[in-house]
């Protein structure tokens, strides 16, 4: 995540950096939100990552000690058939991160593979390709999901990741098509037309590098979406009950009437969990999204004189 | 109307993908709705001829071609006629549906309209007054809400407002014992006694998909020429405000809503399985525990025609409020 977001950082700002003098570090630390952000996605996957050395216990291991509320032993208390609460919240955090990555990244290739073809081609191409997009994009998501999953001979995390993955993907394909149509008009593809370069060069080597930023926001978005629709599918009981992740938590916990029983630690952790990982994520968007659209930088309201000084500067660089 | 006949079109090639797909998927995945059914009715020791009446009933036949199903499946449709529910038998997918979308529809359509219109003035408000303090707490609290996942969010409402305080219902979509449906004012009063706890839970998770990008919007307009133009007309702030800025920024909000619309319908079956609202999504999400094909297709079916309607809707109202749209030079 870290470096996905320094690079786009560094594509999109890049003359701006160098006119400022300032380093790559520091622009990530220059946007407060997208800070803010990145900070607590790698906070979870350290706690991913590290989960055996946070905690001694296993988390799906059964004890005597049910329902036990937080204390030193049990920092998040144990659920009915005395599991540890905080064993589960970290391990799960392994398959929610995972699940959530894989699919989102499995959806961003076919958003840039279906969006940056279609743009570029045009014609027939276009024509077949958007139909595919626009006929995926209206289909109701979650539904569709829900049909599929229940189906599936096989159940768990390796269906979850391919039906998200292909329930996620159409919107950012439109956008990435768009995208790639108004760029597909300017001189450098031309250029590279010109010179004789293959169409899979023009796309992927030239007119990729420079919607990245658009491409890492997509991926942003559906790194979200897939998260929180996994949750879900997981809620009503699709996933897979051997491993431990927040969404079979939250199964378990509503299951056994966590919150009737006033087993609250069992039920409010993974959910804040699963909150302030979005909320990171929406932040890091927020702060692609400022990079890319100065009007929405400045925290001043901005006054007329500003105004003029930007409006010279979009008419130097559309000249 | 170029415009208008090439979006019919595609919709049409969609309906159709729609119920292509509906009719694969279930047939792909293993599981019997006849052997269900049987299970069910602890019946046992039936013939095959019985068994295979089942499956003619229920949708499935096993000994035709999947192509004659097929045919034989879209002319059902064309009928109106969507079969038997194995788990609610003998009644008709078309009769359940007929009594769970009215439940859907209003509980969806109300909680939307309140999203759409909250969300939108307060977005207004706050990109019209960016850098005040209402501008910095509100998205940062907004985004927070929008991220919590919406069934535990409902959740915990339900906890707090229904049982500890006991404000509100807990679930179902009206009072079971003491009300009857029908044209009584106490059936209506125990409706919205039981609505306002799914509305609020939806329009809380959604208001953030509507202040955000309204107020965005808002602010990318407000450094257009027409408004710079009309204060130094200098006239009144709350003109400015709503009928040259925000007019002109509401348009991607308006395109949005009549889609959001087919979405939540779609997303509305989490709000329906925690209230268990007698809804839509409640009876797909029943029906696929039950194995019971023609109903999951059926709901499947008119939760996908929501979806396509509600966009149909969109691109109207686009092409109406805008020309560019309208004379095809996008």
């Amino acid at each position: 995540m870290q470096l996905t977001n320094a690079e786009i950082s560094s594509e999109n700002v890049m003359s701006k950096v160098k006119k400022q003098g300032q380093g790559i570090a520091s622009l990530l630390t220059a946007n407060p939100k997208a800070t803010i952000g990145i900070g607590i996605v790698i906070f979870f996957v350290l706690m991913a990552i590290f989960a055996p050395v946070l905690t001694h216990f296993d988390p799906n291991a059964f004890s005597q000690d049910g329902s036990q509320p937080p204390s030193l032993t049990h920092l998040l208390g144990t659920t009915r058939k005395g599991e540890d609460v905080f064993a589960q919240l970290v391990y799960g955090a392994r398959i929610s991160l995972l699940v959530g990555f894989a699919s989102a990244i499995g959806s961003t290739l076919l958003q840039v593979l279906f969006g940056l073809t279609s743009g570029y081609f045009g014609g027939v191409v276009d024509d077949i390709l958007s139909v595919i997009i626009n006929v995926f994009l209206v289909m109701p998501g979650l539904p569709l999901a829900i049909v599929v999953a229940s189906f599936s001979p096989v159940k768990g995390s390796l269906i979850i990741t391919l039906v998200l993955l292909f329930t996620t993907w159409s919107y950012g394909a439109r956008v990435l098509r768009a995208q790639t149509q108004s760029l597909r008009e300017r001189e450098f593809v031309t250029a590279s037309q010109a010179s004789g370069e293959t169409a899979f060069r023009i796309i992927f080597a030239e007119i990729l590098p420079n919607e990245i930023a658009l491409v890492v926001s997509n991926f942003v978005t559906t790194f979200t979406l897939t998260v929180l629709a996994e949750v879900a599918l997981e809620f009503l009981g699709l996933g897979d009950f051997s491993q431990s992740s927040w969404g079979v938590m939250l199964f378990w916990a509503q299951g056994q009437q966590a919150l009737m029983g006033g087993l609250w630690w069992w039920f409010i952790p993974p959910g804040l969990c699963i909150a302030l990982l979005c909320a990171g994520l929406t932040f890091i968007n927020f702060g692609i999204d400022e990079l890319a659209n100065p009007r929405l930088r400045h925290e001043k309201p901005p006054k007329a004189e500003e105004q003029k000084k930007a409006q010279e500067e979009k008419q130097e660089v559309m000249a | 109307m170029r415009y208008l006949l090439r979006r019919v079109g595609f919709y049409l090639v969609a309906l159709w993908a729609s119920v292509t797909l509906n009719f694969i998927i279930p047939r792909l995945m293993p599981g019997d709705p006849a052997v269900a059914f049987l299970a069910r009715m602890q019946g046992h020791n039936i013939t095959q001829s019985q068994m295979d009446a089942l499956r003619t009933l229920f949708g499935v036949q096993t000994n035709v071609p999947v192509w004659v199903q097929y045919g034989q499946y879209l002319n059902n449709l064309l009928h109106g006629n969507l079969g038997v529910s194995s788990s609610l038998f003998p009644e008709t997918v078309t009769q359940i549906i007929g009594e769970h979308m009215p439940w859907t529809l209003g509980l969806v359509g109300i909680a939307v309209m309140i999203s759409f219109a909250l969300g939108t003035v307060i977005g207004i408000v706050i990109g019209w007054k960016r850098g005040s303090w209402l501008d910095s707490v509100l998205p940062p609290i907004l985004t927070f809400l929008s991220a919590i996942p919406y069934f535990w969010m409902a959740l915990a409402l339900v906890y707090l407002l229904g049982l500890v305080l006991n404000w509100f219902p807990i679930g179902d979509g009206y009072d079971l014992y003491s009300t009857t449906p029908g044209l009584s004012l106490d059936f209506i009063a125990s409706v919205v006694q039981h609505g306002i706890l799914p509305v609020l839970t939806i329009v809380l998770a959604a208001l953030a998909s509507w202040v955000l990008p309204m107020r965005n919007t808002m602010i990318t307009t407000l450094s257009e020429d027409y408004v710079l133009m009309a204060q130094a007309k200098g006239l009144s702030q709350k003109r400015v405000m709503f009928r040259y800025a925000a007019r002109n920024a509401i348009l991607p909000s308006i395109t949005s809503f009549s889609m959001s619309l087919g979405l939540i319908v779609g997303g509305s079956l989490l709000t329906e399985m925690v209230f268990n609202y007698p809804g839509i999504g409640l009876t797909l999400f029943n029906a696929v525990g039950n194995n019971d094909y023609s109903l999951i297709e059926g709901s499947f079916l008119i939760i996908a025609i929501a979806v396509l309607a509600a966009n149909f809707l969109s691109d109207i109202l686009n092409a109406i409020l805008d020309p560019r749209v309208r004379q095809g030079r996008s």
